[in-house]
């Protein structure tokens, strides 16, 4: 039964170098923070990070391996607040959790956590899906 | 310059993107999605951030691209976005304003099917100072 408060299990999602590269030719976001090492370093960034975009993806790949596949999704928002760092040679996790905030009807609002490192990198990370 | 009078103005972008099953499948690939029979709900940022960077960097418009980072993202999907639509575009400038030195853009993204609104998203985009 789901209801207000119900929450989902955690899963755990490793990034490297090569899924940045990937999604960078998969979206079409070849901005070089994302695969650069020496230019992220020269723009003030503490290494290469993640797309914002890629996290969200793979959060809502979370949310639809739950909710029943992609079409499931109606909205789906978060803010970005702090990167995922992506070493060289490493796998980094996004850690992921979420809870039932709101049942209407058929509609189900989820408040998504999202954490690399140990910190917290989405905000007001939300969706409302219909489960099928 | 960011022109101030472009904010609350819609603007026309690509009037027919078509999407493939091999651009969907490389980014269901890359999340691991297997089911490509529909297009992953974020798929579409990869049309809207491209139709914004046209748009907004027209000169009537005058965003600097160049020092843009992404804050925040939000989709509302009225129907999911499959291989073989052809999308018309337009960005919807919502507000801006300037705080600490950095412009801040909220604007929409409208993807028709046809006469059918099928996905709404809206990107706060940060030019750093």
């Amino acid at each position: 039964m789901i209801s207000v408060g119900t929450a989902l299990p955690e899963k755990i999602v490793y990034l490297d170098r090569a899924l940045l590269k990937a999604y960078a030719d998969a979206s079409g976001d070849q901005n070089p923070i994302h695969q650069n090492e020496e230019f992220a370093l020269s723009v003030g960034l503490p290494n290469v990070i993640a797309h914002g975009m890629l996290t969200m993806a793979l959060v809502g790949k979370y949310v639809t391996d739950w909710s029943g596949g992609s079409a499931s999704v109606k909205e789906f928002g978060a803010r970005f607040i702090k990167p995922v760092i992506v070493p060289a040679g490493e796998k980094v996790d996004l850690t992921i959790n979420a809870t039932v905030i709101e049942v209407n009807g058929e509609e189900i609002k989820l408040d998504l956590i999202a954490t690399s490192a140990g910190v917290k990198v989405l905000g007001m990370a939300k969706a409302v899906v219909i489960k099928k | 310059m960011f022109a101030p009078d472009s904010v609350g103005r819609t603007f026309a972008g690509a009037d027919s993107i078509k999407i493939s099953q091999s651009e969907i499948d490389a980014f269901a690939a890359v999340i691991g999605e297997t089911d490509t029979s529909v297009a992953p709900p974020t798929f579409t940022i990869r049309i809207s951030l491209d139709q914004f960077q046209n748009i907004l960097t027209r000169p009537e418009v005058g965003l600097d691209w160049s020092r843009l980072v992404h804050g925040d993202q939000k989709f509302e999907v009225f129907a999911p976005v499959k291989a073989g639509d052809s999308l018309r575009c337009s960005a919807t400038i919502e507000s801006y304003r300037v705080a600490a030195g950095n412009e801040i853009v909220s604007v929409r993204s409208d993807l028709h099917r046809g006469e059918d609104l099928v996905i709404s998203s809206w990107s706060t985009l940060v030019v750093r100072a």
